[in-house]
């Protein structure tokens, strides 16, 4: 498989006027092709932040992070954006967007100045779409569906943009079990059908384990990538939360309450 | 798609509007002149009666050009400001560009009589106005942007630009203290704002700044529609998001600071315009709400102009006036609306 990002020896955490504050240290993660990877650890324990320095946005401690086998800092902002795109937790500043508009906008980095959409565009803009089965949300404004089909609008979005690489930030976090399913469905027969590699952070630890290729898990330890089944057997998740009443259950898969 | 077909329709009704609205501005005051002969003496033919034809070219074309100008310019201001503060209620009057503005030309006017004579002479000149103007607003717009990074709160903004408005008039109030009648006066009638002072050559001034200004606009609809989704996604999408602020509160600064130096502030029509757009148009898209602003940006100012022109009668109101009592019920009405715009 093709690797589409990779991380040599990586430093993350971030510098301030006190000091240093390292968050993980020699980081050598590997970001496959059609791939759904998950990322899972407790509150506060640096997941944004090692998000934040794959993305480009925050300068890593010491190490690199590769984007296509070239350093992501040697990258023009345009560029980066055909490589790849991002789906954030934030809330969407109030406009008269609709959800055709929304998704459009993905197609930033290729359109010309004046933001015109070409017949290759609208094309891209409506196979994202097919892609999220949102088409008859299209005319829709996007402050008049629900937070399961917004975020499956944003996932467009990115889709739209037309990178190899996708990265989501919790992406789950306000959803119901049925759609926080579907959407875990989704993001997998994305990564088969486009043989994308999807990243995304998320608290859904019990259907991670099912529906993901492999998983980063951060521990105040260590960081360790691996295939879910890997983790289970090894007892990695045991570490995952320092607390005597959680435990997990590897027979079940999943993590009991005492 | 059948948005197209209605957008057409609606730029077409825009563009009649307009025209109606030019010709009209140009007919009516107090004197009222038949269209024909506005016609006439804009084309260079004859007017019926010839004082028609010094009034039109002298009087009522330059107060109808910059009834434009102004109309345009304003409510482009308030397009990007809208978008940069993601601020549905951001304007340079309501954020205080305006005061600031208003501020700069009261040290040029008023302050004009500590200098020496050689010295007073300049700073009275209409550059050095302009200058003063386009210094405060950009001023302001630098401090409320800093404002803006600490308080994501909507309102904070505001009731920030409605300080430094207040700080504004206090300074200017204490220069109105040391400062000559006459001056005063000058100044006084400054803040009322008034269309029709303009010389040929203060228009051309105008026409220059407003021009740069909706050029920069112009280039700036693209980092404005990716700005629809937040600063940060934009940054995702390849903006380079500094460049394109800057580009942003260059332009809205040259803008209402240009044409609050020659005009005096006014009110509101930065903030209702484009929300008259946006709600015509019922879309985002800066492509489109880039001309509707023009369009509406220009009627609106036009008939605001003949209102306070009162056809038929001698006297004239001020135009801040008339603006202020269209534009504060839409405010109100927005703010009580209050959903998604």
């Amino acid at each position: 498989m093709k690797n589409i990002l990779t991380t040599s020896s990586l430093n993350i955490g971030y510098k301030s006027k006190k000091g240093v504050t390292t968050i993980a240290e020699n980081l050598n993660l590997n970001l496959e092709a059609g791939k759904l990877i998950t990322l899972i650890g407790a509150n506060g324990i640096g997941k944004s932040t090692l998000l934040r320095t794959i993305t480009g946005i925050q300068k890593p401690l010491s190490g690199n992070v590769y984007l296509n086998e070239r350093k992501i800092s040697d990258y023009q902002p345009l560029e980066l954006a055909q490589n790849l795109s991002l789906v954030l937790t934030e809330k969407l500043p109030p406009s008269n967007l609709s959800v055709f508009e929304l998704v459009a906008l993905g197609r930033q980095p290729y359109t010309n100045w004046v933001d015109i959409l070409s017949q290759e565009d609208i094309l891209k803009v409506q196979e994202a779409m097919n892609l999220t089965q949102i088409e008859h949300l299209a005319s829709k404004k996007h402050f008049q569906i629900s937070d399961g089909q917004l975020q499956k609008v944003l996932i467009a979005r990115a889709l739209a943009q037309d990178t190899p690489l996708i990265i989501l930030d919790e992406p789950t976090t306000h959803l119901d079990l049925l759609h926080k399913v579907s959407l875990f469905k989704l993001l997998k027969k994305l990564t088969q059908e486009t043989q994308k590699c999807i990243l995304f952070s998320t608290h859904d630890i019990d259907l991670a384990i099912q529906l993901s290729d492999e998983m980063i898990m951060m521990t105040p330890e260590s960081i360790i990538q691996d295939q879910p089944c890997n983790l289970i057997s090894n007892g990695s998740f045991s570490n995952l939360f320092k607390d005597e009443h959680i435990v997990f259950d590897a027979e079940k898969g999943k993590f009991i309450v005492t | 798609m059948a948005n197209k077909k209605r957008n057409t329709i609606l730029f077409v009704v825009l563009a009649l509007g307009f025209l109606l609205m030019f010709f009209a501005s140009i007919s009516l005051g107090s004197v009222t002149i038949p269209l024909k002969d506005v016609v006439a003496s804009l084309t260079g033919g004859q007017a019926t009666k010839s004082t028609w034809e010094y009034i039109i070219i002298n009087y009522r074309l330059p107060k109808t050009i910059t009834a434009v100008l102004a109309g345009t310019g304003l409510s482009m201001s308030g397009l990007l400001m809208q978008t940069l503060f993601r601020n549905p209620l951001a304007e340079p009057y309501v954020l205080g560009l305006s005061s600031g503005a208003s501020l700069g030309v009261a040290f040029v006017i008023l302050g004009a009589g500590f200098l020496p004579s050689f010295l007073s002479v300049i700073a009275l000149s209409s550059y050095a106005i302009v200058l003063a103007s386009t210094l405060g607003s950009t001023l302001v717009l630098f401090l409320v942007l800093i404002v803006s990074q600490r308080l994501r709160n909507t309102m904070a903004i505001l009731i920030v630009g409605l300080m430094f408005g207040s700080f504004s008039t206090a300074i200017v109030s204490i220069l109105t203290y040391f400062s000559t009648a006459e001056q005063l006066q000058k100044f006084t009638f400054w803040t009322m704002g008034n269309l029709g002072n303009l010389s040929w050559t203060n228009i051309g001034i105008l026409i220059f700044c407003v021009g740069i200004g909706l050029l920069l606009s112009a280039k700036s609809i693209k980092p404005l529609n990716a700005l629809l989704l937040g600063e940060n996604y934009a940054k995702s999408m390849g903006l380079n998001f500094k460049q394109a602020r800057l580009i942003i509160i260059l332009a809205t600064s040259l803008l209402s600071g240009a044409i609050t130096a020659f005009v005096g502030p006014i009110a509101f029509i930065g903030l209702a315009v484009p929300h008259i757009a946006k709600l015509t148009f019922q879309t985002s898209n800066h492509t489109i709400l880039f001309w509707s602003t023009l369009f509406f940006g220009s009627i609106i100012m036009l008939f605001c102009d003949i209102v306070s022109q009162m056809p038929g009668y001698d006297v004239t109101l001020p135009i801040n006036a008339v603006t202020s009592i269209i534009g504060a019920p839409v405010v109100i009405w927005l703010v009580m609306r209050k959903r998604n715009f």
